[in-house]
């Protein structure tokens, strides 16, 4: 179980910097969907499969899906990979990554080697996940749904064209 | 099963987030900005569903539906504002969209 965790992991973070990487918008996409179903296995491997079925069907099935809704929308040609390519040279990336990695390892080494060791991982069952959203935080339950309207109603309105 | 260490996973949740971070400073598009966001958010689900697993709660698969649900809204609403730049600017360069400078 730890092997398929850390395989996970690593083609999570491999796909991931590909996906930030590409200079076509649907490669980048499809990267970024592998690295929600990596990260959706890890979550099954820590234990939260009910966490693991969301990431796979909300955020990898409908989220994405509106990227590449809007790609298509978008109808971008080839001369926007051109841009891309032009926008991306080393001069570009090299700073920020540089000290992006340095932030990065000191965050791993800060997790690793402070404070106490942490425990393995303990299952959680979908019957405890919604015991407890619909228990304590069913305030949290009907916030969201206020959230979603308001997502829903601004996106209407500032989806819409002027007629003029 | 439940034999990983949850440090690792918080580790990788980490390590998701700083890419994602990288992602959104170094692309000029507007596109590929909003598409490190929702990195970024997912590994922010993903260190809550490491805690959640730690203390053997429900509560960090709770906390990951409620950012899933922001992140389908905040990111339906961007999605609808990147339409209207494109309509308006012809481009998706960020730097486009410079008119309150000044």
């Amino acid at each position: 179980m730890n092997a398929i965790f850390y395989l996970a992991g690593a083609v999570a973070v491999l796909s991931t910097i590909l996906a930030i990487s590409r200079l076509n918008a649907v490669h980048a996409l499809l990267y970024t969907i592998v690295s929600l179903l990596a990260v959706a296995l890890a979550f099954f491997t820590l234990g939260a499969p009910f966490a693991a079925i969301l990431e796979v069907i909300i955020y990898a099935g409908a989220i994405m899906v509106l990227f590449v809704f809007v790609v298509m929308l978008l109808n971008v040609g080839p001369e926007a990979t051109e841009q891309e390519r032009l926008w991306f040279h080393p001069a570009t990336w090299g700073g920020p990554a540089f000290l992006a990695v340095i932030l990065i390892g000191e965050l791993v080494y800060v997790i690793l080697h402070e404070g106490p060791a942490a425990p393995p991982a303990q299952i959680v069952t979908p019957k405890a996940v919604s015991l407890t959203l619909l228990g304590p935080y069913l305030l949290g339950v009907e916030l969201a749904s206020l959230v979603l309207l308001a997502g829903l109603v601004a996106a209407f309105h500032a989806g819409m064209r002027e007629e003029d | 099963m439940a034999t990983v260490p949850t440090l690792y996973g918080l580790v990788l949740a980490g390590i998701l987030f700083g890419l994602g971070a990288l992602g959104v400073i170094v692309r000029r598009n507007l596109f590929f900005i909003l598409l490190s966001l929702e990195i970024m958010l997912n590994a922010a689900g993903l260190a809550f569903v490491v805690a959640g697993s730690r203390w053997a709660q429900a509560d960090g698969q709770v906390m990951f539906i409620f950012i899933l649900t922001v992140a389908a809204a905040e990111l339906s609403v961007g999605l609808a504002l990147l339409i209207q730049f494109h309509h308006r600017y012809r481009t998706l360069d960020i730097d486009a969209a410079s008119d309150l400078r000044g």
